[in-house]
């Protein structure tokens, strides 16, 4: 049991400081700039909540956000069961573990530019792996910058080529850390792989399992560098993810006000469908 | 058991697919890249890793990575561990919510902090310095090491802090000739994944620089953009930076799942 003790604020105070630079000073300039209006010079205009109405009622908003929901959605049901896939099926000790979870580790550590890069050589038409095998061996006509469904399927396969291992890692965790024992049970009992899975292995990974699908969501719900180095939200809107649109319109067009009250939108939505996904999938720990 | 091995051949299979043509392209001539394809490459050469290596420019970029990720990591280890030491084994006034407060950090999506930081880090003076991206990346490493050595503590029975205090060590003594021995893999993986998160950031960085401090993958994108399809020189670069990545990955290799799952199985 933990003991009580105030004391213990002085060992958090440096990451409290620390943090909360970075965090308050930059969240109160993004809300201040989302209620004001600048024509530039540094004079400001009291504006209201007219921004957040603008952003709630314009189409561009509600395109973009359908567009990331798609994506991410995308992403967790490949990503997910996937990992979980590859996760039951690795080798449990012996030489091969360490060289398959460090090969498995590496795309993580990649920076995410390259990434995008790596990815836009790789399916470039006639001169890339994927692109010229796509177009000349196939025959499909494959060309990311030119076809939305392409691009579509090339931002999600690399996302799932980026980040399934980070499922495989966390389940493959949870799995290690299930006594022997238990199987031992389960096969005197006649327990069919199926319900090995059910009732031994997927409770043993619900908590790394939540952790995954909580990672997963919020970096994928707010990833910026990948799509845009590899499609730039193209071609036309159709790969224009909600930080690639906000951006555009903080930076290309420095609209201050209506990015700041975007900004603010997007951080409300992703901290509530953390709390969701959260309260959902430890729901059951509660009772 | 040979069937059930297919699946992960297959997956690692995908994933060394697009590493080995970035790694194939950064040997190939700029000519051979537009003239056709190429499974291998033909006209094998090193001219893309020279130009590297010898333009400042470039090379200056991997020197200026490594400085502010190495100070992020240390800087973020060194302040999350009495933290985390605090969450895990007392209670005090408003320590969930400070937890989740902190948490809520990483989710925070960096576009959103673009331009705040900037300005915030201009006003202080700090613009266009490693220091800068080091203490910028702060906010979502903090929350993370925290969170990562946190779960390592929990593991650490309470009998050993006690026995200790029976035994005459002060806190400080305690804490440095015992405690952290005995967590030494947390610490291991809180920096691995300091580094790793610092290490692909790009976008808080480069709005952060301009010249003195300018990281590698800005230096990348300028010249993806300026010197059009210098594609070898790209990949080459490319391929560099996943050296680093690679070496810290070896030194925790053992405990990487368990460190994936922030210490929580």
């Amino acid at each position: 049991m933990k003991t009580e003790n105030q004391r213990a604020w002085f060992f958090v105070l440096p990451v409290l400081l620390l943090v909360a630079f970075n965090a308050l000073v930059p969240i109160m300039t993004v809300v201040n700039y989302s209620v004001q209006e600048t024509f530039g010079n540094n004079v400001f205009f009291w504006q209201g909540l007219d921004w957040f109405e603008n952003i709630l009622r314009s189409d561009r908003f509600h395109a973009a956000l359908g567009r990331q929901f798609l994506f991410t959605f995308l992403i967790l049901i490949i990503e997910v069961p996937l990992g979980i896939i590859v996760a039951l099926s690795m080798p449990k000790k012996g030489f091969w573990v360490p060289v398959c979870l460090v090969t498995m580790a590496l795309p993580m550590l990649i920076p995410w530019n390259v990434v995008g890069s790596m990815w836009n050589i790789f399916t470039l038409p006639n001169i890339g792996l994927l692109g010229y095998f796509m177009n000349d061996v196939l025959g499909v006509n494959y060309d990311m910058t030119q076809q939305p469904i392409s691009a579509w399927i090339t931002i999600v396969v690399m996302d799932v080529w980026h980040w399934t291992s980070l499922v495989v890692l966390l389940s493959y965790a949870g799995l290690v850390s299930i006594p022997d024992a238990y199987y031992q049970a389960a096969k005197i009992d006649g327990a069919s792989p199926w319900k090995v899975f059910r009732y031994i292995q997927l409770p043993k990974m619900k908590t790394v399992l939540t952790i995954a699908v909580l990672l997963r969501f919020m970096d994928s719900f707010n990833i910026y560098t990948e799509p845009f180095v590899l499609t730039g939200g193209g071609p036309g809107n159709s790969t224009t993810l909600l930080s690639i649109d906000l951006v555009k319109i903080a930076l290309g067009q420095f609209d201050l006000g209506p990015a700041a009250a975007m900004s603010l939108i997007y951080f409300a939505i992703t901290l509530l469908v953390s709390w969701l996904f959260y309260t959902l999938m430890t729901k059951d720990d509660a009772q | 058991m040979r069937k059930r091995s297919l699946i992960p051949i297959l997956y690692i299979l995908f994933l060394l697919l697009p590493i080995y043509w970035l790694v194939a392209m950064s040997f190939k001539t700029t000519q051979e890249i537009l003239g056709g394809f190429s499974l291998f490459p033909q006209t094998f050469t090193f001219e893309n890793y020279r130009v590297i290596f010898t333009d400042p420019t470039w090379y200056w970029g991997y020197i200026n990575s490594i400085i502010y990720v190495s100070l992020n990591t240390v800087i973020s280890v060194c302040v999350a561990l009495p933290a985390a030491y605090a969450f895990s084994r007392y209670r005090f006034l408003g320590d969930k919510q400070l937890f989740f407060w902190l948490l809520t950090n990483r989710m925070a999506p960096a576009a959103v902090f673009a331009l705040p930081f900037f300005q915030l880090y201009s006003s202080v003076g700090l613009f266009d310095t490693h220091l800068a991206v080091a203490l910028a990346h702060c906010l979502f490493n903090i929350p993370l090491a925290v969170w990562i050595l946190e779960g390592f503590m929990g593991g650490v029975p309470k009998e050993l802090d006690e026995t200790a205090y029976v035994d005459g060590y002060s806190f400080p003594r305690f804490f440095t000739t015992i405690f952290l021995p005995t967590i030494k893999a947390g610490v291991g993986v809180a920096a691995f994944f300091c580094f790793m998160f610092s290490w692909v950031e790009l976008l808080l960085a480069k709005t952060l620089t301009a010249v003195q401090a300018k990281p590698i993958a800005a230096t990348m994108t300028k010249t993806a953009s300026s010197a059009g399809y210098e594609l070898g020189l790209l990949a080459a670069a490319g391929t560099l930076t996943i050296i680093p990545g690679a070496i810290v990955i070896y030194f925790v290799r053992n405990y990487i799942a368990k460190g994936f799952a922030l210490g929580r199985v």
